[in-house]
């Protein structure tokens, strides 16, 4: 699991260098699927696959990469409910329920975000993915179990469409 | 059912398939022959496990192959951010948001508030301009909420 404090956040990040920049941006669409995928970024980048993989490999290290991983289409695995299940939650107890929240199994990203009132009371998302709006209800429910009277009211808001997914891209331009 | 899985369907694979995908959602090794490595755990032959992936990939069924990198950690800023749009105006209000090269995903979700955008860029100081400019070319207001705590992240879909 993972759990850190985006207040921390700036002091973590890690001082990249060009080098380690290139590698990101002839990586950030994806890894080439051959034998040896860090000799072909190296000839990219200009340093040889033997310093590409140990640069990514500190990189990873330093969970500036969280992993190097096949990203599945949702929808296409059978995954066809997915939930952005947002909740209100008390802000006395939100960091520890948030913990309680982020360890149920059926949850694959859990964050608390600000709120905007008055229309939008929610401060903790957490994404659930199932193969039925009933699947994903019966969790839902097991989180609003969990919080009880810490929780005032919480929605499930289904994705219909993919509009884009690129994952993040920086741009070429900062020198 | 979700546009998608109507235009594509549910994927049909096959155990080996399902291995490969399961593998390879948990991470590859960032070792010398990193393919061979996975192949060899998986018991099917290196290019077996190559073609199986170029072809999960090309189909659709995996969105992507690669690093997954940590925006903040970069230096980057992060966020999500969501919009109210009416139904007429969407596609194309869809396709100005989309334009934007700092949108990594945007999904349509069934609420007043129907699309939800994550925005990555370069620097954290970025994030209010990205957002200033989409409210400028959309004409709609934006709604940022910036993670204040990360619980968890991590995607894992058995198949």
């Amino acid at each position: 699991m993972s759990v850190s404090t985006c207040r921390s956040e700036a002091a973590l990040a890690a001082p990249i260098d060009a080098v380690d920049r290139a590698i990101v941006l002839a990586t950030q669409a994806g890894l080439p699927l051959i034998s040896d995928p860090w000799a072909a970024v190296g000839e990219r980048v200009g340093v040889s696959g033997e310093e590409v993989r140990r640069r990514m490999a500190r990189m990873q290290a330093q969970g500036v990469i969280r992993r190097i991983a096949a990203v599945p289409n949702h929808y296409r695995l059978g995954y066809v409910a997915n939930g952005m299940t947002v909740w209100d939650v008390s802000d006395e107890e939100i960091d520890r329920l948030g913990r309680d929240v982020a360890r149920h199994p059926g949850v694959s990203h859990c964050y608390r975000r600000p709120r905007h009132l008055p229309e939008w009371p929610y401060n903790l998302f957490a994404m659930l993915h199932g193969h039925s709006r009933a699947e994903v209800e019966s969790q839902a429910q097991e989180i609003a179990d969990m919080l009880g009277s810490a929780c005032r009211d919480h929605q499930i808001l289904y994705s219909t469409r993919i509009l884009k997914k690129t994952g993040l891209r920086l741009a070429n331009s900062r020198s | 059912m979700p546009a998608d899985a109507a235009r594509h369907g549910i994927a049909e694979l096959d155990p080996t398939d399902r291995r490969i995908i399961n593998r390879l959602q948990e991470g590859l090794p960032i070792v010398a022959a990193p393919f061979a490595a996975v192949a060899e755990e998986l018991e099917i032959d290196e290019p077996t496990l190559l073609e199986r992936l170029k072809g999960l990939r090309e189909s659709g069924v995996l969105t992507r192959f690669g690093p997954m990198y940590h925006a903040e950690r970069l230096g980057g800023g992060l966020t999500l951010a969501a919009m109210a749009i009416p139904e007429e105006r969407f596609d194309a209000v869809a396709e100005q948001v989309n334009a934007f090269p700092e949108v990594a995903h945007n999904y349509r979700r069934e609420h007043r508030l129907n699309m939800w955008f994550v925005l990555a860029t370069e620097t954290p100081e970025r994030i209010e301009a990205s957002i200033a400019a989409i409210e400028a070319a959309t004409g709609y207001p934006v709604y940022n909420m910036p993670k204040r705590e990360e619980f968890h992240v991590r995607l894992h879909l058995p198949v």
